[in-house]
C-alpha cells in the first residue's frame, strides 16, 4: 500500500536530473561574440574557418575564449565587448567582403552541456529587440511574367517552324493563338506540344474559329510559385548578409509569404532598403587577349574594358578576368535557369531566353565562336562573374546549355544565381515590427517578475492550507516548472512574451490538479477511511477528473497551435507542453513524494492535510 | 485548516431559473454592446501603424497629439501607456506611403518639439493580413468547440457536451462584451487569452460533471432526485473550485499588476474569464443539464436484476 517500487523512484530521479541539466543553460548568461558567415552564395564557410579566424584574432592581441563551427557559421567568444570589437575589425580586414562579420551574443553554456545538446531557450524578437518583416510575393506578377514569356516563345517557335499564325494574346490565365484553318491548327499544336512540355495545350475549332489555348496546369503553376518564393528567399539571404546580422531568420510562411526576422537590427529604413533591392544579370563579352589582361592587372585597364574576378575550380580561387563594358543582354530576357544534365550526363545549367533574348543571343554566339561570354550578377552596385563559358557554336532557339567542369552543387548554385538576377517576383511588405532592445529587456523582467510573485503567493497559500500535502504540491509545482523549461529549451521553442504569460498561466492551472488530489484525500478521510486508504482512493479518484479536464484544455491548446502564427503560436506551444508536464508532475511526482513520506508508516493514524 | 467546507448541500438547482435569467440578461447586454459599440480591434486586425515612444521627461499627451495631428493622416490615436513618459501612436494605413515613411515623419515632427523622444517599437500590419487573422481566429474558435464537444460526447453524453459548450460560449461572449463596453483594445494576445479561457472554463465544467456522474453511481445517493444529486456534486467540488480559481487568479493578477502594457489585455481577458468561468460552470452548465433532461438511467447502464421464477 502506498509504496512505489524502486524503479519508479529511480525513474523520477533520472527525469529530475535530466530536467535540471537541460534547464541549466538558461542561467549561464551570455558573452559577446563575433560571428563569421558567408557573404556570397559562392563562398562556403567551413570548419577550417575556426582556425583561421582564431589566428587572426590572436594576431590582433585578442584571443577568443572559445571558437566553434555551427550551422554554416563560425562563432568566436570573447571576454568583453572591447576585445569583441577589436576582433571584429581585425577579422573583417583580413577576410574582406566575401564574409559577413557580425557582432553577436552567445550563451556561456559550458562545453560539456553543449555536447548533450543542452542549450538555452531562444528568445523571440519581443524579448530581444529587432526587426520582423512579413513579405508577400506578388504571385500574380510572377504568373503574368511567365505567360508573357510563353507568348513570346510561341511566337518564335511557330516562326521557326514556318507555321502561319494570326494573333497571339495573353489573356487572364492563358495564352491564345489564333489560326487560319484546321491544317495549321494541327501543325501548330504538334509544334507547341514538342516545345512546351510541361504546359497544357488545347485546340478549339468551332465554326471557322481555330484557336490554340495554352494554360499552366496546376502542377506547373505550383512549381512556378514555389520557385518564385525559393528564389526570393535566396536573394533575401544574400542581402541580409550585407546587414551583418548575427542570426537572421528567413523562412517561407504559407503559400507565397516570407518571414524575415533580424534580431538586434534597429535601423528599419536601411533594412527595408536593402531587402527591396533587385539584382540584375548582365551578359558581356570576355577579352581573352593575354597582353591586355596583364596590362589591366598591372593597374592600367584599357578604355572600354573592366577588370573583374572570376571563381574557378573547387577551391574557388579568384582569377582576374577582363570584360568589355557593353552589356549584350540583361537578366530581363532570361526567363528560366535550371540545373540539369547535358548529353554526356555531366551537370549543366539550362537557360531559357525569351524572344528578344533569343535573337540577340543567336547573333552574339554566331559572331563569337570559340570566345568566352561572361554572365555577371550585379548586386549592390558590384558585379561578380557567375560563369564564363566558351561559345562552341551558334545558339538559336533561346535554349542555352552551360556545362563544363562543374559538379551538381555548383550547377545548382549557378542556376540559382542566374535566376536571382531575373525571375524574382516583386514583394510587398505586409507586416513589420520593430522592437527596441530596452523594451525587450523590460518585457523579460516584467514577465519573469509576474510569474515569480504569482508562484510565491500560490506556494505560501498551499503550504499553510494543506500543510504537508501542500508542501508536496508546491514541490510538484516546482518540478513542473523545471520540466517545462527543460522541454522548451530542449525543443528549441522560441520564447516570446505571450510564452512567458503561458508559463504563468500553466502554473496557475497546474495547481488545479494538486488541489483536486488534496481535497479528495480530505474527503476520503472525512468519510471515515483509514489514512492509507484515503491516499490510495484520493489519488485514484482525482486522476479520472484530472485526465478529463486536462484533455479538454489540451484540445483548446492544440487548436491554438494549428491556427497560430507568431505570438499566438509561442503561447500555444508553452500551453500544450505545460499541460503535459503538469499532468506528469501532479500525478507521478506528488504521489512519489507522498509515498516516500507516509508509505513506510504502518500504523498511520493521521494525515497532515 | 479548512475554509470552504460546507456541511449541507446548497440547493443550487432551486435557483436555476434565477441564475439562468441573470446569465441571459448579461449575455444579452454583452451582445448589445458588441453590436452597438463593437470591438476596438487592435492593429493586427485592422492594419495600420502603431508606434511606441518614450520621452526622457514626462510629456503632455495633448502636445504629442497636436504634433501628430498636424501631419494630417486622418484618424490618428494618441494614448499614454500607463506612465507620463510612454506614448502610443496609432496611424491608419495610407495609400502610397510605406510604414517607414510614416514612422519617420512622425518621429521627425515630434523631435522638432522635443528632442528627448526615442522610438521603442513600430508595428505595421498590411490590410490583407488582418482579414486573414480574422478567419483564422474564427476557425480556431470553431475547432476548439468541435473538439471539446466531441470529446465530452465520448466521455459523458451529448447533454453534457452541449451544456458545457453553451456555458462556455456564454463566457466568451461576455468577455467580448466587456471589451466592447470599455473599448479596450482587442489584440491577438487577447484572442489567445480568450481561447485559453475557453479551455479553462470547460475544464471547470468537466470537474463538476465528473462529480455528477460519480454521484449517480454512488449507492448512498440512490434515493435522491437528479437536482439533489447535482447540488451535492457542486457542493462537494466547491472548496476545490474556490481554491483553484483563487490560485489561478493570483497568477493572473500578478500578470495584470507587474506584467506591464504588453500583457495587460491578456491578463484582463483571463481575469474576467475566470470569474465567469466559475459562475457558468456551476450556475449555467448544470441547470442546462437539467433542462436537457439528464437522468441517472441515461448516465449509467442499468444492472440487470435476475428474475427468479415463482413456483
Amino acid at each position: 500500500m502506498n509504496r512505489y517500487p524502486l524503479w519508479k523512484y529511480v525513474l523520477l530521479i533520472v527525469t529530475l536530473v535530466l530536467a535540471t541539466l537541460y534547464t541549466l543553460p538558461n542561467f549561464f548568461g551570455e558573452s559577446p561574440a563575433v560571428q563569421v558567415s558567408s557573404g556570397r552564395v559562392t563562398v562556403k564557410v567551413t570548419d577550417a574557418m575556426v582556425q583561421q579566424a582564431s589566428k587572426i584574432a590572436a594576431a590582433a592581441g585578442v584571443t577568443p575564449i572559445d571558437a566553434y563551427f555551427e550551422a554554416g557559421s563560425v562563432k568566436l567568444r570573447f571576454k568583453d565587448t572591447d576585445s569583441q570589437i577589436k576582433a571584429k575589425d581585425a577579422i573583417q580586414a583580413a577576410l574582406g567582403s566575401d564574409y559577413v562579420i557580425a557582432l553577436n551574443l552567445v550563451s556561456d553554456t559550458p562545453a560539456w552541456l553543449a555536447k548533450l545538446h543542452a542549450k538555452p531557450m531562444v528568445l523571440g524578437l519581443d524579448l530581444r529587440g529587432g526587426v520582423h518583416f512579413l513579405l508577400e510575393v506578388d504571385m500574380k506578377a510572377a504568373v503574368d511574367k511567365a505567360l508573357e514569356k510563353t507568348a513570346g516563345d510561341i511566337r518564335r517557335d511557330l516562326k521557326a517552324k514556318k507555321v502561319r499564325y494570326g494573333k497571339i494574346s495573353k489573356e487572364r490565365d492563358r495564352v491564345e493563338v489564333q489560326l487560319r484553318d484546321a491544317e495549321t491548327l494541327a501543325a501548330a499544336n504538334k509544334a507547341l506540344r514538342d516545345t512546351l512540355v510541361n504546359l497544357k495545350v488545347e485546340t478549339v475549332s468551332s465554326d471557322g474559329n481555330y484557336k490554340l489555348i495554352v494554360t499552366y496546369p496546376e502542377a506547373a503553376l505550383l512549381q512556378l510559385k514555389n520557385d518564385a518564393v525559393k528564389q526570393n528567399i535566396t536573394t533575401l539571404h544574400n542581402r541580409v548578409n550585407e546587414l551583418g546580422v548575427a542570426e537572421p531568420v528567413i523562412q517561407q510562411q504559407g503559400e507565397g509569404r516570407i518571414v524575415v526576422q533580424l534580431p538586434g537590427v534597429q535601423d528599419t529604413a536601411k533594412a527595408k532598403d536593402i531587402l527591396g533591392r533587385t539584382a540584375t544579370l548582365e551578359v558581356r563579352l570576355v577579352e581573352d587577349d593575354q597582353a591586355k589582361l596583364a596590362e589591366a592587372i598591372n593597374g592600367n585597364v584599357p578604355a572600354g574594358f573592366e577588370l573583374m574576378t572570376e571563381r574557378r575550380g573547387s577551391e574557388g580561387e579568384s582569377v582576374p578576368i577582363l570584360l568589355r563594358k557593353e552589356v549584350e543582354l540583361t537578366g530581363e530576357n532570361i526567363n528560366d535557369a535550371q540545373a540539369g544534365f547535358d548529353e554526356q550526363n555531366a551537370p549543366a545549367v539550362h537557360l531559357g531566353l525569351d524572344a528578344t533574348g533569343a535573337s540577340i543571343f543567336k547573333d552574339l554566339t554566331r559572331e563569337n565562336v570559340n570566345k568566352r561570354i561572361a554572365m555577371i550578377l550585379v548586386e549592390k552596385g558590384k558585379g561578380e562573374v557567375v560563369t564564363a563559358p566558351v561559345v562552341r557554336g551558334e545558339i538559336g532557339g533561346g535554349r542555352v546549355q552551360i556545362s563544363g567542369s562543374m559538379n551538381v552543387t555548383e550547377a545548382n548554385d549557378t542556376a540559382l544565381l542566374l535566376r536571382a538576377g531575373s525571375l524574382a517576383a516583386p514583394m510587398d511588405i505586409v507586416e513589420e515590427r520593430t522592437i527596441g532592445p530596452s523594451l525587450g529587456k523590460e518585457n523579460i523582467s516584467k514577465g519573469f517578475n509576474s510569474t515569480l510573485y504569482g508562484f510565491a503567493a500560490i506556494a505560501i497559500f498551499m503550504m499553510i492550507y494543506y500543510r504537508v500535502f501542500g508542501v508536496v504540491s508546491t514541490l510538484a509545482l516546482g518540478a513542473n516548472l523545471l520540466f517545462l523549461i527543460a522541454l522548451l529549451s530542449l525543443l528549441g521553442v522560441t520564447l516570446t512574451l505571450p510564452g512567458i504569460a503561458a508559463i504563468a498561466l500553466t502554473l496557475g492551472m497546474a495547481i488545479d490538479s494538486n488541489v483536486l488530489i488534496n481535497e479528495r484525500v480530505r474527503e476520503e478521510l472525512r468519510d471515515g477511511q483509514s489514512p492509507h486508504m484515503a491516499i490510495q482512493n484520493g489519488y485514484q479518484h482525482a486522476f479520472d477528473t484530472i485526465l478529463d479536464s486536462n484533455i479538454t484544455t489540451l484540445i483548446a491548446g492544440l487548436a491554438l497551435l494549428i491556427f497560430g502564427s507568431g505570438a499566438v503560436r509561442g503561447f500555444a506551444w508553452v500551453h500544450c507542453l505545460g499541460i503535459m508536464t503538469s499532468m506528469f508532475s501532479a500525478v507521478f511526482v506528488s504521489r512519489a513524494l507522498i509515498n516516500l513520506i507516509y508509505g513506510r508508516r504502518r500504523n498511520l493514524t493521521t494525515l497532515s492535510v | 485548516m479548512e475554509f470552504f467546507h460546507v456541511k449541507r448541500d446548497i440547493p443550487f438547482m432551486s435557483y436555476g431559473k434565477l441564475t439562468t435569467a441573470i446569465s441571459l440578461g448579461t449575455f444579452v447586454l454583452a451582445v448589445f454592446f458588441l453590436v452597438v459599440k463593437g470591438l476596438n480591434f487592435g492593429v493586427e486586425f485592422t492594419g495600420g501603424t502603431v508606434m511606441e515612444l518614450r520621452y526622457a521627461q514626462s510629456v503632455e499627451i495633448n502636445q504629442v497629439r497636436h504634433g501628430v495631428e498636424s501631419l494630417k493622416y486622418g484618424e490618428v490615436q494618441v494614448q499614454s501607456l500607463g506612465t507620463t513618459k510612454d506614448v502610443m501612436v496609432r496611424i491608419p494605413n495610407i495609400k502610397g506611403k510605406s510604414s517607414a515613411q510614416l514612422s519617420n515623419e512622425v518621429l521627425d515632427s515630434l523631435k522638432k518639439e522635443r528632442s528627448d523622444v526615442e522610438l521603442r517599437k513600430v508595428e505595421f500590419i498590411g490590410p490583407s493580413v488582418g482579414d486573414e487573422l480574422f478567419t483564422h481566429g474564427l476557425t480556431a474558435l470553431i475547432l476548439v468547440c468541435v473538439g471539446i464537444v466531441a470529446y465530452l460526447m465520448i466521455r459523458f453524453e451529448w447533454r453534457f457536451a452541449l451544456s458545457a459548450i453553451i456555458a462556455n460560449m456564454h463566457d466568451v461572449v461576455i468577455i467580448l462584451g466587456v471589451f466592447a463596453l470599455f473599448q479596450w483594445e482587442f489584440s491577438l494576445t487577447v484572442l489567445a487569452g480568450i481561447l485559453a479561457v475557453l479551455g479553462y472554463s470547460v475544464n471547470e465544467s468537466v470537474v463538476v460533471f465528473d462529480r455528477i456522474r460519480e454521484n449517480f453511481r454512488k449507492p448512498n445517493l440512490r434515493g435522491k432526485s437528479v437536482p439533489e444529486v447535482i447540488d451535492n456534486a457542486i457542493t462537494a467540488t466547491m472548496s476545490r473550485t474556490i481554491i483553484t480559481h483563487g490560485s489561478t487568479e493570483a497568477m493572473v493578477l500578478a500578470m495584470l499588476i507587474f506584467g506591464g502594457a504588453a500583457l495587460h489585455g491578456f491578463a484582463m481577458a483571463l481575469t474576467i474569464g475566470i470569474v465567469f468561468g466559475i459562475y457558468s460552470s456551476v450556475l449555467v452548465a448544470s441547470p442546462l443539464l437539467l433542462m436537457f433532461g439528464v437522468t441517472r438511467d441515461r448516465m449509467i447502464k442499468p444492472e440487470r436484476i435476475k428474475e427468479e421464477a415463482v413456483v
